[in-house]
């Protein structure tokens, strides 16, 4: 199978400081990869260079067989939404519409067709409800469908997301991954998350990136692995339990080592 | 308020003057909102102000003082727009820069203009009592261009103002609409420079669209809206100012200061 993305030999920095150094990875089709690592550890950075919004010092992306400036707009991208305006007035039908920009007319409004489309992203978010809202007004976990939904209206063949739970309960975090893992039967995913324990539920495969790409694997995440990863001894919040009994566990020593 | 509608009814000079509110109201209806939720009115200022620049220079040379400040005002825009997309830690001092540099250019200018001294007055604080008729021509002009300009790229201006990033990801051309969104603020600059004068532009930007945010949760909602709050200030400051001879902008501007204090405890209070 040709790989969808494919990053090689990438190296990249912000002013002096390196951040990513010799990243080799490739992504097939239809995978649900996490990216995960430590804050700072260029798990965003990755992420905008495959999007095209950093360049690489070093190395090349391909994406979907061209550079990432090309394929952007086959992609979509749910950013961490702590970036923008929560207060803008703007309502959440109108915001999904916006994954329509680059695939609509160019001017004058939106078709007939984008709001149908706009429709199906909201009604496969389960956001439906919600369309007339303006964002001010959402909650955390709806915030972060609208911005899935905005990102699916673009018909993306790869869906990108940046720490999507970072700002919502664990309730809704279980809410969100299933709609992935939902979503994931017809397109590849990636998410990037601080979070590993709860992600690796999920997903098919993890890259752990630490400014180099420190371990990439199918095999399960182990204690080992942490360490190397984050530089110190890491508990690990073990998950073959459940949502339920994490809750009825918390406040108990719940964590076990591996 | 009887001699004001006399006057509405029979001086040439007050008709212009409450067309020239309607179409202000439109410019700062439109181009208002988008200035609010891009925090940009400090960047407003500084164009309003640099234009003086415009102004003297063109009144030292015999031209028309509108034409100098159209051309400084989108100069500025486009300049603070540039330096604000390349670096944007410099914007402030730009912001700063032009703002000042402008004035003083245009004082200077002013006070070398031999005979009769310009009324500065006029440009800082604006006559609306003086605008003649083919100015209001001008002024429906950059009003159509304005509006057909926000119809025809409402989606783009709406995605660069509310997430830059997703914008570009979408192929939109962000600085190019960044630049054309800075150049209609200057357009309605100096539109509203004729009623209020380079000094008070801020507020006829600001608050009529900043009130209206408070009960609308659309962008075409709040422009709709702004319009009419527009509109409201503007003819009864007007006719507030016409009796007692106050300068209409300052009056015109203290109302929508008014309305914007009123607006905001109302909600303050009116919250749970």
């Amino acid at each position: 199978m040709n790989p969808v993305i494919t990053v090689d030999n990438v190296s990249f920095r912000y002013n002096d400081v390196p951040v990513l150094e010799k990243v080799s990875l490739a992504v097939e089709q239809g995978e649900f990869l996490g990216i995960v690592g430590p804050n700072g550890g260029g798990k965003s950075t990755l992420l905008k260079l495959i999007l095209g919004l950093l360049k690489p010092l070093q190395g090349a992306i391909t994406v979907l067989g061209a550079p990432p400036e090309q394929a952007c707009r086959q992609l979509g991208y749910v950013p961490q939404f702590v970036y923008f305006d929560r207060h803008f007035p703007i309502t959440v039908r109108d915001t999904v519409l916006q994954g329509r920009l680059g695939k609509t007319r160019p001017l004058l409004g939106y078709s007939r067709q984008d709001r149908k489309r706009a429709v199906a992203a909201m009604g496969e978010t389960d956001i439906l409800d919600l369309a007339q809202r303006p964002i001010a007004a959402l909650s955390g976990g709806q915030l972060q469908r609208v911005l899935i939904a905005r990102a699916l209206a673009c018909d993306p063949e790869i869906l990108l997301l940046d720490e999507p739970t970072a700002n919502i309960d664990p309730k809704v975090e279980e809410d969100v991954f299933d709609l992935l893992k939902r979503l994931n039967e017809k397109i590849t995913i990636i998410v990037v998350s601080h979070d590993i324990g709860f992600i690796s539920n999920y997903i098919t495969r993890v890259a752990c990136l630490n400014r180099t790409l420190v371990c990439h694997t199918t095999s399960p995440i182990s204690g080992g692995l942490l360490e190397k990863l984050y530089g110190s001894p890491i508990r690990m919040v073990h998950h073959e339990t459940r949502l339920s009994a994490r809750i009825k566990e918390n406040g108990d020593d719940h964590e076990q080592l591996p | 308020m009887n001699s004001f509608l006399d006057a509405v009814t029979t001086q040439t000079f007050m008709q212009n003057a409450l067309w020239g509110s309607v179409l202000a109201s439109i410019a700062c209806g439109i181009i208002g909102p988008y200035v609010v939720v891009r925090k940009i009115g400090y960047l407003a200022g500084g164009i309003a102000h640099a234009v003086l620049g415009g102004m003297g220079a063109a009144y030292f040379l015999g031209r028309s003082p509108i034409g100098g400040a159209l051309i400084t005002a989108i100069g500025a825009a486009l300049l603070i727009g540039w330096v604000s997309l390349r670096e944007h830690r410099q914007e402030d001092i730009m912001i700063s820069a032009l703002w000042a540099v402008g004035m003083a250019a245009g004082i200077l200018f002013i006070s070398q203009t031999p005979g009769y001294n310009v009324d500065l007055m006029s440009y800082l604080f604006g006559n609306i009592l003086m605008i003649p008729r083919r100015e209001l021509y001008f002024i429906a002009l950059l009003d159509i261009g304005i509006a057909v300009t926000v119809l025809l790229f409402f989606k783009q201006f709406l995605a660069v103002s509310f997430d830059q990033e997703f914008a570009r990801l979408r192929g939109i051309r962000v600085e190019l609409f960044s630049l054309l969104l800075l150049s209609l603020v200057a357009l309605t600059v100096v539109i509203l420079i004729q009623v209020v004068g380079l000094v008070l532009v801020i507020a006829l930007l600001t608050l009529p669209a900043a009130i209206a945010g408070h009960y609308t949760s659309t962008l075409a909602k709040t422009m709709l809206l702004a319009i009419l709050l527009g509109l409201v200030f503007t003819c009864s400051g007007l006719a507030l100012s016409y009796q007692p001879d106050l300068p209409a902008g300052a009056t015109i501007v203290l109302l929508a200061g008014c309305g914007y204090l009123f607006s905001s405890l109302g909600r303050k209070f009116h919250r749970p």
